[in-house]
């Protein structure tokens, strides 16, 4: 496999995703083939009345077009109730279309007889870290995926080890996840979904309830996984230095995908994104205001770095 | 802090005990209380306290720990002494005012109230060295036959496990409410039992909210890792039956022999005799 070559180059301090073996054969290595293809994907809500007849439908998703590379880095940007949840709940087959198709890996999500090959090529994880671990022991969660798939004893042992060295967290292993910080759960949590061997992670605001240092922890294991396993990723996330990282991201915007593109090209355009409710990052947003006072910045500056130097350019 | 809370009260030591199959320590509970209700006769209670006495020494779990179930069975205990004590018939022995107290009446109290704190303690002796889960799990594979007749024995033990899991964060959960209510001049200390019950709605309706909430969402992320029922699953720390295993319940069924033997035997009469 190609990224058994990158592994080998040599691994950095922090050692994350390192420990990962060789067999794990679900990624894609450099081929680049869309591992996610949506067409004209749309979701309906039913709502209920009181005597439980349906009486409206919400269109929480609307007739998206979603493509995503294997190997690629997307995180999805939107405001609270854009859809960006329900999207991300179709990708392994939580919810299942109303109309348009989604294919994961090949497969088409509504056929029922590939739900589980779904389940596993695309994990899952979720914004509460308390509510999705199921283990009692750190361990114990983590192998539960891999229970459920039926795979051997020691080869469950194997993928424990190598998962919870992967984010970090082995010296844990026999810890009660109810001790841990809220970093640490999400890291299991990701533990969790890396012993699946899955090619995808779809990743539902994982940082949403945890304090800037255990963003940190999270994104950067995410980050390392990312790059030395190839495993795809999706990020949703409505924090702006997070989604820095990403190859491609996507906005959306009442069920719509309305911008894609690079973080540059997308933080280029600081108007639209304030239409749609979304703030960018601070350097974005202070060479936004000096280019309007009239300072000759490009477009799509993305870090406080990047803007010192523009500015040192400008000045000689 | 709340968070520790372990239910069931493991205590993590080193020991043979600890080491056992749940499943062998399940049925070494159940042959030891069975054989305390099944044998009168005073040497099988010499037997009895003898063999607990060595698997405590074993557990290397400090004997304070043990005794602390008895706290709880306390007020039983002196109330099924005092019943026994006044309302057995026969010799009488001492009188005080209108109550007598007979000699099968002390017999009856000494012996109820023995049955009573080893009934306790035996199985303080398994909830201390065996892990919540590795119960759950014993009793799972334990029950298993019960599935030809579709008893859902993998799911009630999930169920368990799960449980297991969520009652320190409800319990946390409930502490965070609690104090938020108060906060907000809530009382749940005062009044009678129908304005305490009434002072509880507040504490409860979000806790339950908050309960289905978490369900919800553990649901799904059990679904999203292939969860699909115990069909066609794996286990990552399978039950098999090791060496000591199997020796422990050799030992159940000595202990058995003996005790029968023991109970025969009228030693502690031919004793008090002579
Ligand atoms: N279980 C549900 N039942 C009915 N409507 C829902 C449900 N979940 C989400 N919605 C609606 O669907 C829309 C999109 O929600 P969601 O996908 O959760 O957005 P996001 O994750 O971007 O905040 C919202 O309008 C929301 O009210
Ligand atoms: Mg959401």
């Amino acid at each position: 496999m190609g990224w058994k070559r990158k592994l080998s180059d040599g691994y950095d301090k922090v050692g994350l995703a390192a420990g990962l073996q060789d067999d794990w054969t679900g990624t894609g290595g450099y081929a680049e083939v869309g591992i996610i293809k949506g067409r004209k994907l749309s979701y309906d809500y039913q709502k209920f009345d009181e005597e439980g007849n349906p009486e409206s439908t919400v269109r929480a998703v609307d007739a998206v077009d979603l493509d995503v590379e294997t190997g690629d880095f997307v995180a999805i940007l939107g405001h609270n109730g854009s859809g960006k949840s329900t999207l991300a709940k179709h990708i392994n087959a939580i919810l299942l279309p109303t109309e348009g198709t989604l294919y994961v890996d090949g497969k088409d999500t509504q056929d029922e007889s590939k739900l589980w090959e779904i389940r596993q090529t695309a994990g899952m994880v979720f914004q509460n870290p308390d509510n999705q671990i199921i283990g009692t022991i750190v361990d114990e969660d983590v192998g539960f995926g891999p229970e459920n798939l039926g795979v051997p004893c020691d080869e469950i042992w194997k993928r424990v080890e190598e998962s919870l060295k992967a984010v970090g967290m082995w010296e844990y292993r026999a810890h009660s996840p109810n001790k841990l910080s809220g970093g640490q759960k999400q890291r299991v949590a990701i533990a969790g979904v890396v012993a699946m061997r899955p090619k995808c992670i779809v990743l539902d605001e994982p940082t949403a309830m945890l304090d800037p240092n255990g963003r940190k922890e999270v994104i950067c294991t995410v980050r390392e996984l990312n790059r030395r396993a190839h495993v795809t990723v999706l990020l949703i996330t409505h924090y702006m230095e997070e989604v820095i990282e990403a190859d491609k991201v996507l906005v959306m915007d009442q069920g719509k995908v309305v911008m894609q593109g690079t973080p540059k090209e997308i933080f280029s355009h600081v108007e639209e994104l304030k239409s749609y409710r979304l703030d960018v990052p601070q350097a974005t947003l202070v060479a936004y205001e000096l280019q309007k006072k009239g300072v000759g910045l490009p477009d799509g500056i993305l870090s406080m770095k990047e803007l010192a130097e523009e500015l040192e350019k400008l000045r000689s | 802090m709340i968070r520790d809370i372990t239910l069931g009260q493991f205590y993590p030591a080193d020991s043979v005990i600890h080491k056992l199959d749940p499943r062998v320590k399940l049925a070494g509970t159940m042959v030891f209380i069975v054989s305390l209700f099944a044998f009168r006769a005073p040497e099988a209670y010499v037997v009895a306290t003898l063999a607990l006495a060595a698997v405590i020494r074993l557990s290397k779990v400090p004997l304070k720990f043990m005794l602390k179930g008895l706290k709880s069975i306390l007020m039983i205990l002196m109330i099924t002494v005092v019943f026994n004590l006044f309302l057995i018939p026969g010799t009488p022995v001492l009188r005080i005012w209108k109550l007598t107290i007979t000699q099968e009446g002390i017999e009856t109290a000494v012996f109820m109230a023995i049955r009573l704190v080893y009934l306790i303690v035996g199985s303080s002796v398994m909830t201390l060295t065996t892990t919540p889960n590795s119960l759950t799990d014993g009793l799972e594979k334990a029950l298993r036959p019960l599935k030809k007749i579709h008893v859902p024995v993998h799911e009630i033990s999930m169920i368990m496990s799960i449980a297991l899991r969520f009652i320190p964060i409800l319990l946390e959960e409930t502490d965070k409410i609690m104090k938020a209510q108060m906060a907000r001049g809530a009382d749940f200390d005062s009044g009678n039992i129908i304005q305490k019950a009434k002072n509880m709605v507040p504490l409860l309706v979000p806790l339950f909210i908050s309960a289905f909430r978490r369900a919800n969402d553990l649901a799904m992320a059990m679904e999203a890792r292939g969860y699909h029922g115990g069909e066609g699953r794996t286990k990552m720390k399978p039950l098999i039956y090791a060496k000591r295993d199997k020796l422990a319940y050799l030992s159940m069924l000595c202990y058995l022999v003996v005790m029968f033997l023991a109970s025969r035997s009228g030693l502690v009469e031919r004793l008090l005799g002579l």
